[in-house]
């Protein structure tokens, strides 16, 4: 077989696990690839270097793919999202003066409760709240944008949104830089053991299933590598079902604990892993469940729907027309690549391409190609549902 | 070639940022401005509003400067970074695609100067389109002010549209005022009246 090289950027998070893990335990090369995980020092220079041809693949926050098809921020390319890579994973964090304020209001320190928390953050900020997110089209951005915003004490200027690179949230934070932050793991954990942060919640509480990463390629590499495209699919598949059964759980933090990929210790890739999330010095471990999903309740298919949220949260930031971002974004998620791949690999796929995101409160069966699947909780805290149908089909 | 532009140079080495200093002024560019505390660049920025931000490609801070770019009163600041490797090929992609790149294989001060010529065409470039943009949006948010001002005369005197727009004209005459001025003071009053 040929071999293929296949360079892939990342960032250093746990969430580059299924990346990791299909290079590690060699899913990739038993698809005839080569996968060269090349580290980036930021989203920035992960996205110029991928529409600059030096980089095949990323690991990419989700709306990444989106926010560049629009031509927003730096280099504009057209970039697909072959599949999500993770759900969910981020945490919001407060300093110790805020989080000792939204105490003193009344809050209950719950890990849980997005509405309580945002009122008990309103009551006690003085002046615009700081808040750190590690890069401005990041799903970070748009979790703070959905939580905040339905908070009748929310004004364009009560936020003022600050861009920090993840490894330096702690210090921003002891630095009374930042009053809030929104990062992935194991960011938030560094941040509670180093920066005396505390954590207010888990992103999940704020949607139950939000795409975090995602595998972006750019358009043109998968017209013209279709086959690689499908080789790298199945390979990371096949490494996010392993990370996802609890037996694996122990050897995976192992695995990431020693590459040299990451560079982080095993006391901060734990959590992520476990969903068991220590959210202030000294406390007890909250579990917290769905945390982060990587194979789970079909988390890896790139759902247009969630393209189209994505799209609808930018839309409204940056002053752009929501039905052509919607429907631009709807086309970078390849679900129809996602079926090409791993349907001919007896892979369970949902029977549409679009869902109502947020409408399953619980887990749910719906009908898929072989027979039916769960999917869900997807809900968003405030029970909105968001639907809004493509103008026209898509093909899949 | 404009010297007056003023230029942030994001950098963490004093040696190096020494160096780069040194190319800037025998260029022309005396108006730089270093910054090596990487938490300060958002009050920095804000200080200085520097026309052209140098940074290098490998640091984390270059998602700060995002943050600043889309900003809406900055959306033409180009950012040119430093790639410290010889190569061509990236440096020509990344030109080409609108970045600034800025070759600094051991910094020679002769690569400077070209990289920075072409990223402040670029910005000027960018600000020409800029400017355009925005005049032709005003122009097209003019009309619809003065074609509702139009309806709303012809409605409340029963006048054609010739009529209403003439009456429009000889009233910002008499006044010493432009057209749109008085189109919007009449439309401002009608929906104060609704």
């Amino acid at each position: 077989m040929k071999v293929r090289d296949v360079n892939c950027g990342y960032l250093p998070l746990v969430d580059s696990a299924p990346l990791i893990i299909a290079q590690e335990l060699k899913f990739a090369a038993e698809e005839g690839l080569r996968l060269n995980l090349i580290e980036q020092p930021s989203w920035s220079a992960l996205r110029d270097m991928l529409a600059l041809r030096h980089l095949d693949a990323a690991h990419m926050l989700s709306p990444m793919p989106v926010s560049m098809t629009l031509g927003l921020g730096g280099l504009p390319a057209r970039i697909d999202a072959l599949m999500v890579l993770s759900v969910n994973g981020t945490v919001i964090g407060a300093s110790q003066s805020i989080a000792n304020r939204m105490r003193a209001a009344g809050w209950a320190d719950d890990f849980a409760n997005p509405a309580l928390a945002a009122n008990a953050l309103f009551a006690a900020a003085n002046g615009p709240l700081r808040i750190g997110v590690p890069f401005p089209f990041s799903m970070h951005r748009l979790l703070l944008n959905h939580w905040l915003r339905s908070h009748p004490g929310f004004t364009d200027d009560s936020i003022q949104i600050i861009s920090v690179p993840p490894p330096r949230m702690a210090e921003a934070l002891q630095n009374n830089e930042l009053d809030l932050f929104c990062v992935g793991e194991p960011w938030g954990s560094v941040a509670v053991q180093r920066g005396g942060a505390t954590l207010v919640l888990p992103g999940s509480a704020i949607w139950q299933f939000a795409p975090e990463k995602v595998l972006g390629v750019r358009h043109d590499f998968t017209w013209t590598h279709a086959e690689t495209c499908h080789a790298l699919l199945r390979a990371v598949h096949h490494a996010t079902r392993w990370l996802d059964k609890a037996d694996n759980k122990p050897l995976a933090i192992e695995i990431l604990t020693r590459s040299q990929h990451l560079n982080l210790p095993e006391q901060v890739i734990e959590p992520a892993i476990t969903g068991r999330i220590v959210t202030a010095s000294g406390r007890v471990p909250v579990e917290t469940p769905n945390f982060l999903l990587f194979h789970k309740q079909a988390a890896n298919f790139p759902w247009r729907s969630q393209a189209a949220w994505i799209a609808a949260q930018i839309a409204d930031l940056h002053g752009v027309a929501p039905g052509p971002a919607m429907d631009a974004a709807r086309s970078s998620f390849r679900s129809d690549m996602y079926r090409t791949a791993l349907g001919p690999i007896g892979v369970d796929l949902p029977g549409a391409s679009e869902k109502l995101e947020g409408a399953m409160s619980h887990e749910t069966a719906v009908s898929s190609t072989r027979g039916h699947m769960i999917l869900g909780p997807d809900a968003f805290f405030d029970g909105q549902i968001f639907d809004s149908p493509p103008e026209k089909p898509l093909n899949s | 070639m404009d010297h007056a532009v003023k230029i942030l140079v994001v950098e963490a080495d004093p040696k190096r940022a020494e160096d780069i200093m040194d190319a800037l002024r025998s260029g022309g560019w005396g108006d730089v401005t270093v910054v090596a505390d990487a938490a300060r660049i958002t009050e920095t920025v804000a200080q200085i509003n520097p026309d052209i931000v140098l940074i290098d490609i490998a640091s984390p801070d270059r998602d700060a400067l995002e943050q600043l770019s889309i900003a809406s009163d900055a959306r033409a600041r180009p950012v040119a970074m430093f790639v410290d490797q010889t190569d061509e090929d990236l440096t020509h992609a990344a030109i080409s695609a609108g970045l600034s790149a800025y070759v600094v294989d051991g910094l020679q001060k002769n690569r400077i100067k070209p990289v920075l010529q072409t990223a402040i065409a670029r910005f000027n470039m960018m600000s020409k389109m800029q400017s355009e943009l925005s005049a032709a949006k005003r122009a097209l948010v003019d009309r619809k002010t003065i074609d509702r001002a139009k309806g709303l005369l012809m409605q409340a005197r029963g006048i054609p549209e010739d009529a209403a727009y003439a009456l429009l004209r000889k009233t910002a005459m008499d006044q010493g005022r432009k057209v749109i001025d008085v189109a919007q003071a009449l439309v401002t009053s009608a929906d104060l009246l609704r």
